[in-house]
Order: structure tokens, then C-alpha cells, then sequence
């Protein structure tokens, strides 16, 4: 490391003594001074009408404060869903209530039916047992194409069908499309499925809601990637409280994934309860819960294909996607399978003609939204296993046919709306060649099969759109939000800082590598500067944390409140020194006037600041604090490209993940430390995603896989050590410290590896097995082998 | 209710218990030791891992009851008597073993435990002893690299930190 703070240093991080010791402050860890406890009762059908609810006996039953049923919730709002998507007529999409507690009708198992609050979390479980439902079964809708036949029962009787929208990007003519492919000399199609996911961070979401009649004030205490956020929705939708008496409070949160962006029902609940109950509402979800009303990931259902012209061009592409929505609309929901994975499909490559079609369907499940990746993984994973199954059909080098269909100069406008500014992929290509020491393969594939085993090498490649995004482009695509960031610098009258940030730190690390930028810019020691985040009383502004945002937008935000401070503190430096601000220079936190050995220093002028005696007055407001909001002028475009080699048992099916290997481009790098261990926790979930994860329903709208003994999450001997690189570096060009963004690669760019080396095992074993869905799971692949 | 005694951390801790509640539930809320975490409800996850009588011990798998008198080690006992990291911790931290920090507690408690019973455990060994703890941010890559440097072993082999 060529230093040990600032700006690419790998500095220990600061939040993890904390961690260490027990002395973190995870939501659950709050208690409040008489807080009573909520237990949710749950639907544990899919689907029906409620004929009556009798929570006359729970009333009575020990310790109970208040029952609360759909009905005490009539005048509140719906939650929200922020984006709006038009579909490929011109009409908006299908937008359902979506009621804090169910409003006679139960449309997902998990679903909440009732809520008891009492003294003791005990006391509310027992009584939640005495509430008496009288339901009707109404037939469930699971699959997505049933979902679309005609005569289809309906998950919401109010709308015309199941069919939230039908949607079109790319080139919108069907017939030059279709000539495309008439004129192909080959077409390659795959039909896949993106297995639904559960996020599951290790820690299990909290909400406890405050009430203080004085002020008419309330307090949420919750587990958010976006505590501004929330508060928004839950203000100016939900409840309708005015927004400056509420204050939301995300302090440590244990993971999110993208689970923990959306307005939950709980969240309302306990705000709204808080004040109905006259004490606070503390509750605390179970494992058992999480799986059945956190917002669940993917479930894609796809069918690519892939024109090639005589010399393996790409010349079209052409996708048709029907994706889950589950039985309402959650926060960010509608944008994931549209504009987060539609504008992906050129993925790193220049093919000319590119459709993408895409229907999203409301069934009979838990809601599905963004998780790490969002959109980008479904975008990737077809792509990059339509063009590996190319290459099989064609007889031509995997690698080889991605090198040759590379875009290779910048900017380029891709037939899907992005313009991508930088990227190398010819250099993370050979990067990857180098790291994942495919020269040696033939060796190890051989090593294997004296073992009796299949070795397979995968490969592909990913391009992701970070950084979300630029207000006024996605205001017209439909999202109903403002997607900047903001910082408050607040320097203090001994010169120690406090930066304000609008994003969110859950895993991250962002109060080690924030405080790195503003020292280096400043020049100053680290141990001088905190971040603040995860507080709406705190924080001034800030749309939080989830698309890899961070860094781009909250640290660009920071870097201009910063550029401010510095602006200001050289006026001060040069009244103080009698010089022009023009000549002065900063370095190593000491003011200087250029060419002279004048100087005064960091601390000396932030004292003045506060203490104006001797202070141009008539010029300068006293003080140095400031706030700068960043809305980007693009996306940012991290790239990679990812090897994935695999051994397969023939006698059970089973897959070992024997090397995987990542090349990336970040762009500028602020903590390599934090970044490579962003990439290992991508890679964990998408070699989970592809071995191991599923979320699965029966047929009557029952999730099968709905606790950790049933649902495969991907443990220590599942996974090798990763060998990741980031050395192949294109900084982004519009924003200040030419960053990319890092958090979700890794779960974007594994699966089709994974996959892609799995295929290659068996076809090296005489197999001809093109293609099998995820997760590869023993079973899986043993038939796909024997079938 | 029942009175319950035990030591944790070395001190003597009593408390009223139903017959259900649980260990885990007794030290986060009893205690307010909350540096104890409940991931899951099926002992799946291991965010809960304290030892009790020197073994780890699953804290949402045992009644409170039943560590009477036991002599119970938490994450929040861990640290050297100065306040200083102790070695395993500083070694997750030196080598980035955690992230979210919701799965360390259990983590660092199974990890005392292997090295007690195996002080210089194989990455194989490592792996296979963590099957009982979940984490979802680090891909356990600098975990098991964290467990394989607190052991003494030379770690700077191994790609990328």
C-alpha cells in the first residue's frame, strides 16, 4: 500500500471495533422506556376473502393493549410504489391498494391479518392465537403463466387482469427485428428461469415506533438503507404526518441487500400504533417471518435469442421476460425488471439490434423488488449464457467470440438508452486470463479426471449501471423520486469534522473510506473526521443506499460540500494572512500563499471561523459549515469480467466450486481493502443463486423453502477463496472522484460463470446437456446428466 | 417464574425466568449483553454462539434455566483486560472479516472455540467447523483467511485481502 490514509489507502476499519466487542446498535438492541410489543398474525393461506374477524376474545386475554385489524387502517393510504412504469401502449401500469393490513382480502401467504400489541411479546403471541378468522379459499394464482391465461382467477378484482404491464425497450419495431433474424446465418435461443430469492441479511428486520404527545412528535426506530426515504413514503402516502415531526432512525443494520429499501407495512404499523396505543410499539421480526414478507428477488422467466451473422457478429438480440411481482407492488418494484434490466441487455457488447420485452405479472406471492444487482443479474445471466451456448453451437472459443463483439470505444450510445462514458473490456478480459490462470487448466481439468471427476471452466462477462442516477432521466422514465444525494460538512471550531451523509451504511464500511476523502482533500488525519448517517433528525437530506450508489453520488455530494469548506477557509486564510484567496494554496492541512513561506494552519483557521475577531465580517458569514446536493449527470458503468471453475461429482451430481476468479473496473478506487471484500459477499450470493438458493411455492401459494433448513443458504465449505482484481481501472468521467461503484458486481457477474462451467464439466464428460436452471442442486444436475 | 443464577463474563448474574425463555433471550434482555444476536429461529444461523462451560453453545437453542450455575462467556467478555482487541479479533479486523458485523459475535465465539480444540486448523478444517454460521456480507473468504491468520499461520499467500 503506498500509504496508510486517504484516498486508495486500505485503512482498518473504524466501525469494526464496535462490532467486535458487542458493542454495536442494531435496532433490536433499543429498547424504549415503556414500550409494548407487536405480534403479527400472519396469513398462512395464499389467497381468500375475509368474511369476519373476531378479536373480541384476544381483547381480554393478559397484557393485551390494542387488536388492530384492516379496518382500523380504512383512512390511512396504501404503500406506495415509486416507479411508474408505460407500458408498450401508452396506458400506465396496473397499480393495485397495497394496505398495511389486509382489507378483506388475503393475497399472499404472510400477508398481515391482525395485530396485537401487548406488555409482553409472549402475551401478544398467546393472544394473537385467540383471534377467530373466518375465511373463504379463493383458488391461488403462483404461476406467472397461468397467471396470464384469460380466464385466470385474479389476484386483485379491481384490475382487468394479472398483467401489470407489458413493456417494450430497444428497437420497437417487431418486423425489422424479425428481418434481423430472418437474415441471421445462425440464431441461438435459450429459454431460462431466474430463480426467486429471498435477501436474507443476517439480521432480521426491526421497527419500533415512538409517540410524544407534548410535541406531537413520533419516532421510528428501523432497519433501512434509506431512513429519508421511508420517512417520505410513510409521511406523504401512508399516514399523511407532516413530514418535520417525524424523525426516522436506522442506526447499525445488520445487511440489506436491497431488502431493506422498501416501506414496509411494519413500519407504518408501529408509527401509527405508537400513537393509537399511547406508548411505543417495539417489533421484532423472526426468520420465519422474514421469509414471508420481506420483499423477495429475481423470478424471472425468459426466453433470448441471439442472431449471428456468417463471421459470428452479433447483429440482433431479441428477449422476452415475464416477470414476478408477487400480489403487490413494492417500493421499487416496477423499475427492476424495466429500466434496471432492460437497458443491460447490450450488456459489453456491440450488437446493433437489441428488443427487449418484458411482462410483469401479480400472483399470489410475497412481493418481489430489488435485490444486490436488481434487474442487472437477470440482464446478465441471460445474455452471458445465450453467448456461451452460441459459442458451443458454432464450435467457436467462448472467450474469443465475446472478445470479437466487444464495444471497444467510449462513449458509445447503446441501442438501449445508455451511454456508456468509459470501460476496457478487452483489459479486464486479459486481466481475467492472467488471474484465473486459464493456461493452466488443461492441467487441472486433467488432475481431475484421474479423480473421477468432471472439471469445467465458465467465463462471461457483466456491465452494470450504477450510481442511480440522474433525476430528470429517470423522472421520465417513470421513477417518482428525486435519485441525488447530499452532504453537510460541519467543521467544528478545533478543526474536527463531521460529514452529514445521505447514505446509508449497513456492511459497507462507509465510516472508514468516507473520512478518507475529506482528510485527503484537506490534509488532514482521518481520526479528525466522522461520518453521520441513518438519521432524519441528524442528516439533512439523503435517498440512501442501494445500487451501488454510495461513493458516486452521497461522495460526490461530500467532495462538493468539501470544495466549499475549502473555498470558504481560504478566504479566511488569506484575510488572516492579508493575501489575495487566489494565491492560496492548501496541502497538508498548513494554508500557504503561493511562493511564500507564509502559512497558517488547518486548525488556526477553523477556530477563526468561530471566534471572528480578526474576520472579514462585511464579506463572510462566520462559521464553516456546508451542504452541497449531487445529482449525477449519468449512471456509472462498472465492468468486469469473472472465471468460474467447477468440479462435478457423475455419480451424484454434485458441484464443487474448486477457483473463481474476478477482474474488475471500478474506476478509481477510494479503499481496495472494502472493495475486494464487496466483491467476495457478491460472489457468496451469486454462487448461492446458482448452486444453492431457491424460493420455492406449491401450487397453493405456499413457500416451501421458508426457513434456513429449507431454504439453502450458502455456507463457508460452499465457496473457495476468490482470487478478485481491480486493477484495470477507466474512471468515470463525470463525476469528481471518478468512481464506478462496487457492491453488486459480484452478484451480477457469478451465476452465468458458475453455470457456464457446470455445462462445460458435462460436456467434457460426452454430455449434451445445453443448459439447466438454477440452482444447480445435485438433484438437477444428476438428471440433467441421466435424463 | 423461576430464579435463575449463572456467571457471565466472569460475573455473577441472577435473574426471574419463565420456563421458556430462552438463553439467548435472558443475556440480550435480562443482561442487556446485546452483543448476543437471534438471526433465525431454527439454530441455523450461529449469530447467537456464546460458550457455556467452555463449549459453544447455540444461546437460542438453550433455556435459560438450563445453565444454571454454568459459567457462561459472551462477545462482550472477549476483548484483553486493557480494553485491547484480543487476537482473534484483531484479527478479523486486520483481515476484513466483517462487514454488517450482525454474524461476528458468533463468528468470533465459534472461531475461540475451534482454535481451543484445534489451535492450527487446515482452511478445510475452518470451513467445515463454521457449517453452523451464516454470514451474507463476506462470502467467508476473510473470515476463514481472519481464523487461519489468529491461528499464527502465514496468510499473505492468499489472493487479494
Amino acid at each position: 500500500m503506498p500509504k496508510d490514509q486517504g484516498i486508495g489507502a486500505s485503512p482498518k476499519r473504524r466501525e469494526d471495533v464496535r462490532f467486535l466487542t458487542g458493542a454495536g446498535n442494531y435496532t433490536d438492541d433499543i429498547n424504549v422506556n415503556g414500550q409494548a410489543y407487536v405480534h403479527f398474525l400472519r396469513a398462512d393461506v395464499a389467497h381468500a376473502t375475509i368474511n369476519s374477524i373476531d378479536t373480541s376474545a384476544a381483547e381480554t386475554m393478559p397484557g393485551v393493549v390494542k387488536v388492530f385489524t384492516g379496518a382500523d387502517f380504512a383512512e390511512v393510504g396504501g404503500i406506495p410504489c415509486g416507479w411508474g412504469v408505460t407500458d408498450r401502449h401508452g396506458n400506465p401500469q396496473q397499480e393495485p391498494r397495497h394496505p398495511i393490513i389486509a382489507d378483506g382480502t388475503i393475497r399472499h401467504v404472510g400477508e398481515i391479518v391482525a395485530a396485537v400489541v401487548a406488555d409482553t411479546l409472549e402475551q401478544a403471541r398467546d393472544a394473537a392465537e385467540a383471534i377467530e378468522l373466518d375465511l373463504s379459499d379463493k383458488p391461488a394464482v403462483v404461476n406467472m403463466a397461468a397467471a396470464l391465461a384469460e380466464d385466470a382467477a385474479k389476484v386483485h378484482e379491481d384490475l382487468t387482469s394479472n398483467l401489470c404491464y407489458d413493456w417494450v425497450f430497444g428497437n420497437p419495431d417487431d418486423d425489422a427485428v424479425q428481418a434481423a433474424f430472418d437474415s441471421a446465418a445462425h440464431v441461438t435461443t435459450l429459454e431460462l428461469v431466474n430463480n426467486r430469492l429471498v435477501a436474507n441479511p443476517m439480521e432480521p428486520r426491526v421497527a419500533i415506533g415512538e409517540y410524544t404527545r407534548g410535541t406531537d412528535e413520533y419516532t421510528l426506530h428501523t432497519t433501512s438503507q434509506n431512513p429519508h426515504v421511508i420517512r417520505l413514503l410513510m409521511c406523504a402516502f401512508v399516514l399523511g404526518l407532516p413530514e418535520h415531526k417525524v424523525r426516522v432512525i436506522a442506526p447499525d443494520v445488520g445487511g440489506g441487500f436491497g431488502s431493506k429499501i422498501f416501506h414496509y407495512a411494519e413500519e407504518a404499523f408501529c408509527t401509527f400504533a405508537a400513537k393509537a396505543c399511547g406508548r411505543a410499539v417495539k417489533w421484532t421480526s423472526t426468520r420465519a417471518e422474514a421469509f414471508i414478507s420481506d420483499a423477495h428477488g429475481r423470478d424471472h422467466v425468459t426466453k433470448i435469442e441471439l442472431a449471428l451473422d456468417a463471421d459470428n457478429n452479433f447483429t440482433a438480440l431479441r428477449t422476452n421476460t415475464m416477470a414476478n411481482m408477487g400480489a403487490y407492488l413494492s417500493t421499487f418494484s416496477t423499475s427492476v425488471p424495466s429500466y434496471l434490466h432492460g437497458t443491460l441487455m447490450a450488456g459489453n457488447y456491440k450488437t446493433p439490434i437489441v428488443q427487449v420485452n418484458v411482462k410483469t405479472v401479480f400472483t399470489n406471492t410475497v412481493p418481489v423488488d430489488a435485490y444486490r444487482g436488481a434487474g442487472r443479474p437477470e440482464a446478465t445471466f441471460q445474455l452471458e449464457r445465450v453467448i456461451d451456448k452460441a459459442a458451443r453451437e458454432l464450435g467457436a472459443d467462448p472467450i474469443a467470440l465475446r472478445r470479437q463483439n466487444f464495444i471497444t470505444e467510449f462513449p458509445y450510445e447503446t441501442p438501449v438508452a445508455l451511454t456508456y462514458d468509459t470501460g476496457d473490456y478487452v483489459a479486464t478480459m486479459d486481466k481475467l486470463e492472467e488471474v484465473a490462470d486459464i493456461a493452466g487448466f488443461a492441467a487441472r481439468r486433467a488432475e481431475s479426471e484421474k479423480n473421477g471427476k468432471l472439471r469445467g471452466f465458465g467465463v462471461n462477462c457483466y456491465i452494470e449501471a450504477c450510481g442511480i442516477a440522474p433525476s430528470n432521466i429517470v423522472g421520465m422514465l417513470g421513477a417518482r423520486a428525486g435519485l441525488y444525494d447530499a452532504a453537510t460538512v460541519r467543521v467544528n471550531a478545533t478543526g474536527t469534522i463531521s460529514v452529514f451523509v445521505g447514505a446509508h451504511s449497513h456492511g459497507q464500511g462507509h465510516e472508514t473510506s468516507f473520512p478518507q476523502v475529506v482528510a485527503d482533500m484537506i490534509g488532514i488525519d482521518e481520526s479528525m473526521v466522522d461520518i453521520v448517517h441513518g438519521d432524519t433528525g441528524r442528516v439533512p437530506f439523503g435517498m440512501g443506499t442501494y445500487g451501488s450508489r454510495s461513493i458516486a453520488v452521497c461522495g460526490s455530494a461530500m467532495v462538493r460540500a468539501t470544495e466549499k469548506i475549502i473555498s470558504k477557509a481560504k478566504k479566511i486564510a488569506a484575510h488572516l494572512m492579508e493575501a489575495s484567496d487566489a494565491d492560496i494554496e492548501l496541502k497538508d492541512g498548513q494554508f500557504t500563499v503561493a511562493g511564500t513561506d507564509k502559512s497558517v494552519a488547518w486548525g488556526d483557521v477553523t477556530l477563526t471561523a468561530y471566534v471572528p475577531h480578526n474576520y472579514p465580517l462585511e464579506e463572510l458569514e462566520p462559521g464553516l459549515e456546508e451542504t452541497a446536493f449531487y445529482d449525477p449527470a449519468n449512471f456509472t458503468y462498472p465492468s468486469g469480467a469473472y472465471a468460474c471453475e467447477v468440479e462435478v461429482d457423475p455419480d451424484t451430481g454434485k458441484v464443487t466450486i474448486e477457483r473463481f476468479a474476478a477482474a474488475d473496473d471500478f474506476g478509481n478506487i477510494i479503499n481496495p481493502m472494502i472493495v475486494d471484500g464487496q466483491v467476495h459477499g457478491g460472489l457468496g450470493q451469486g454462487i448461492g443463486q446458482a448452486l444453492l438458493e431457491n424460493a420455492a411455492y406449491d401450487e397453493d401459494g405456499q413457500l416451501l423453502s421458508a426457513s434456513f433448513m429449507d431454504y439453502a443458504m450458502p455456507r463457508a465449505d460452499d465457496v473457495p477463496f476468490y482470487q478478485v482484481d481491480h486493477t484495470c481501472q477507466t474512471p468515470c468521467t463525470h463525476n469528481p472522484l471518478g468512481v464506478k461503484g462496487c457492491g453488486e458486481a459480484g452478484a451480477i457477474g457469478s451465476p452465468p460463470a458458475v453455470v457456464n462451467a457446470v455445462i462445460d464439466a458435462l460436456q467434457s464428460g460426452g454430455k449434451s446437456v445445453t443448459h439447466i436452471d438454477m440452482p444447480l442442486s445435485p438433484a438437477r444436475v444428476w438428471a440433467a446428466m441421466n435424463g | 417464574m423461576a430464579k435463575v443464577s449463572m456467571t457471565v463474563n466472569g460475573k455473577d448474574a441472577s435473574g426471574e425466568v419463565e420456563g421458556r425463555t430462552l438463553l439467548s433471550s435472558f443475556l440480550r434482555e435480562q443482561l442487556g449483553l446485546t452483543g448476543t444476536h437471534v438471526g433465525c429461529d431454527t439454530s441455523q444461523c450461529g449469530a447467537c454462539v456464546v460458550h457455556v462451560d467452555g463449549k459453544a453453545v447455540k444461546a437460542c437453542t438453550m433455556l435459560a434455566l438450563e445453565a444454571e450455575g454454568a459459567e457462561v462467556a459472551t462477545i462482550e467478555g472477549q476483548a484483553n483486560a486493557d480494553g485491547s482487541l484480543n487476537t482473534i479479533q484483531q484479527a478479523f479486523q486486520d483481515h476484513h472479516g466483517l462487514q454488517c458485523g450482525f454474524c461476528t459475535p458468533g463468528m468470533v465465539m465459534s472461531a475461540a472455540a475451534l482454535l481451543k480444540d484445534n489451535p492450527k486448523p487446515s482452511e478445510q478444517e475452518i470451513r467445515d467447523y463454521l457449517e453452523g454460521n451464516l454470514c451474507r456480507c463476506t462470502g467467508y473468504h476473510n473470515i476463514v483467511k481472519a481464523i487461519m491468520a489468529a491461528s499464527g499461520q502465514d496468510v499473505s499467500s492468499i489472493a487479494a485481502e
